[in-house]
């Protein structure tokens, strides 16, 4: 417990997408504002989802250990899909600020492109989801306490932290694929970033089996991180430039 | 208490406000067709920086708001690191004498009726003071505005750091002796009262105005009850709405009265992103600007006035004796007076267009701020959500003040920057708090993720 534990899991949990902001988003005011905006949509969704889960609960036996976990698993569900379809709808509002800021810039271009803005909605949802998971946990590891003392695990902290990060990393990469589908009417590309999403909340209800819910998750990042890659027009070619380039020290080529 | 959000640009020139007009406008205000000067002179003009708007209108906004999301953050991170670690803030210690009705009662009906009448009494509270303000404005007893001001930044500059330093050392056991103490709080005290009454660095000034709308948010979040700060935010930001949109309203009088006057509002009281006393160096004599206004509006061109020469000898311009019997010799004896100095100075500029647009400020009042912490810190000190709560709220504000902003870009006009924001983080407290927050615990005990 105490600070060791506290900045350990921050840093797990939110560095990579700490380094994401400031070296991709802090510099450009108008993705600072996709960034908070992606947050805000991720937040009603989460709000939706919960009042929905709410009533169901009232309106069930609160003694039945069963049926309460039953409706948890629903309502997990529930706001997954719900998440998607505020995606989409975050999806439809960028296109027309696209065209908004086509329509009053100088030459007919936008500032920024609709591939920018879906990695940037992606980083929006990821941060606020990750935030929301994992800020209550981490402002407890700050007191003391002994993790896991009635025989629960002992990894609580650490696996949160890790499966934090994944799902940053992972809401980041599903916006980029699921802009993408939209954009070019693959319907299959957001069939698929919704049924990977109901599979990693799926796959933590075997916690705290961890090897059930961190491995898949972490392979399924994988997956959806290559594909985003080939979709954004990344290529094998590109990533061996750019190691190659690192290696030898050879003056810059058109990098990756 | 100003709480309202406008250009920078509002308070210049009017003649560069007219220039400035997009083409919406030029529609809707004929009479801005006909400024005195010739108009195919104003066509040109007028095309090109239609144009210009246009293109402008946008970047101008997503620019302009990151300007405020800073101090705004800024802001509230400190009213939220305060109110997590000095308990001093969330420590019931009695009430204000302007919420005289205690909240510790027996039915959930007395609390409700003492809450509603402790909101209503504040709210008499600060509209009589905002009228109050107006009417001094309107009658030009600045010293009277000027006084109150300078009493109320002493106090928060002095006292209430004082009192909040002397918490901060005790929630963190630091031992301080009077002499160090009294030494810091008049350096800090000072230095504030020169940056936000006379002239300072940008940045010095806008922490310092960050800094005493933290501390007042502070105050209000320690002595106002539970339900009677949320009820006041709820009343407040409706006040807001009427006070800058109607037209008898007063905060838009008081904005109306200051354009008229080609004035800027008191820098007490708003947190502007650009420097604000370039703009005051065009009216260092009042006075003479009146006098020079008044009996040259068909020669402004003329550079020299000599009519009213009382008070010319003894404020040379700060041009030297040397200076002026160098250009004496080579331009022949022109008199530099107050008068013909505002009389250039006043000129309409034909170069606005050089303005650099990113230079085009905006202005958000300190009661923006206060309320925007006051949320945000009730949120952190009550709620069973705790840090969801929080963030929540601060993301709602954030989305608001965005919101606000771009209505701003689009109307173009002083618009009240509480209503959207608060009503977002009041939605989004008691639905985080209330219905979110189980969801999460639950997730969270489970460690479920969705």
């Amino acid at each position: 417990m105490t600070l060791a534990v506290f900045f350990g899991c921050t840093f797990i949990a939110f560095g990579p997408a700490l380094g994401l902001f400031l070296f991709t988003i802090a510099r450009d005011p108008l993705r600072i504002i996709i960034l908070i905006a992606g947050a805000f949509f991720w937040l009603v969704s989460l709000l939706l989802s919960s009042l929905i889960w709410f009533i169901a609960v009232k309106a069930s036996d609160p003694n039945d250990e069963q049926l309460q976990k039953g409706l948890l698993i629903f309502g997990v569900m529930f706001s997954v899909l719900l998440q998607e379809a505020f995606r989409f709808l975050y999806y439809k509002l960028l296109r027309k600020a696209i065209e908004g800021l086509v329509a009053l810039s100088e030459d007919g271009c936008s500032p920024i492109s609709i591939q920018q803005m879906a990695y940037v909605a992606g980083v929006g949802f990821g941060l606020m989801s990750g935030a929301f998971s994992m800020i209550n946990l981490l402002a407890d590891a700050l007191g003391p306490g002994t993790v896991g003392i009635y025989g629960d695990s002992q990894l609580y902290f650490l696996t949160s932290a890790f499966m934090t990060m994944v799902l940053i990393f992972l809401h980041t990469f599903w916006g980029i694929l699921f802009f993408h589908g939209c954009e070019n009417r693959r319907w299959w590309e957001i069939a698929a970033v919704v049924v990977m999403h109901l599979a990693v909340s799926g796959s933590t209800f075997c916690n705290p089996l961890y090897v059930g819910s961190l491995v898949p998750s972490y392979v399924l990042m994988a997956v959806a991180a290559t594909w985003a890659y080939l979709l954004s027009g990344g290529s094998a070619q590109n990533v061996r430039r750019f190691l190659l380039c690192l290696q030898s020290g050879a003056s810059p080529q058109p990098g990756s | 208490m100003a709480s309202a959000l406008f250009n920078t640009d509002q308070n210049d020139n009017s003649e560069r406000r007219r220039h400035d007009n997009s083409e919406r406008r030029r529609n809707d205000n004929p009479e801005s067709e006909t400024n005195g000067q010739p108009q195919n002179n104003i066509q040109q003009v007028v095309e090109q920086d239609e144009e210009e708007d246009e293109e402008l209108t946008l970047k101008y906004g997503a620019k302009h708001v990151i300007m405020l999301f800073v101090p705004v953050t800024l802001c509230m991170v400190v009213v939220v690191a305060t109110i997590k670690s000095v308990s001093f803030y969330t420590r019931k210690d009695g009430q204000l004498i302007y919420t005289p009705f205690t909240e510790e009662t027996e039915t959930v009906g007395q609390r409700a009726l003492n809450s509603i009448l402790n909101a209503a009494i504040m709210i008499s509270v600060i509209i009589v003071m905002t009228i109050l303000l107006v009417v001094l404005y309107k009658y030009r007893c600045y010293k009277v505005i000027h006084g109150w001001l300078i009493i109320s930044s002493l106090l928060l500059l002095f006292f209430f750091s004082f009192i909040y330093l002397g918490e901060v050392f005790k929630t963190y056991n630091v031992a301080m002796d009077y002499i160090t103490l009294a030494l810091m709080i008049w350096n800090f005290g000072v230095v504030g009262m020169i940056c936000i009454h006379w002239k300072g660095p940008l940045r010095l000034q806008q922490a310092y105005l960050i800094m005493i709308s933290a501390l007042m948010a502070l105050v209000f979040i320690k002595y106002l009850p539970e339900w009677t700060a949320w009820l006041i935010l709820a009343v407040i930001s409706v006040y807001d709405l009427v006070a800058v949109l109607c037209p008898k309203g007063p905060l838009r009088m008081l904005v109306e009265t200051a354009q008229e006057r080609n004035e800027t509002l008191f820098p007490a009281l708003i947190y502007s992103s650009t420097m604000v006393w370039l703009v005051n160096m065009a009216e260092e004599d009042p006075e003479a600007q009146r006098k020079a206004s008044k009996n040259s509006t068909y020669d402004k061109q003329a550079p020299a006035n000599q009519a009213q020469n009382e008070d010319a000898e003894a404020d040379d311009g700060g041009f030297s004796q040397e200076w002026q019997q160098q250009r004496d010799s080579r331009i022949g004896p022109i008199e530099s007076t107050p008068e013909s100095r505002a009389a250039v100075q006043a000129l309409p500029s034909n170069s606005q267009t050089s303005e650099d647009p990113e230079e085009r400020g905006v202005k958000l009042g300190l009661g923006d701020f206060i309320f925007y912490s006051v949320l945000v810190g009730k949120a952190s000190a009550t709620a069973s959500g705790d840090w969801n709560t929080t963030l929540a709220c601060f993301v709602a504000i954030l989305i608001g003040l965005c919101l606000t902003l771009l209505l701003l870009a689009i109307f173009k006009k002083a618009l009240p920057a509480l209503p959207i924001s608060i009503t977002f983080g009041l939605v989004f407290y008691f639905a985080t708090d209330n219905l979110v927050q189980p969801f999460m615990d639950q997730l969270a005990f489970h460690q479920f993720y969705i």
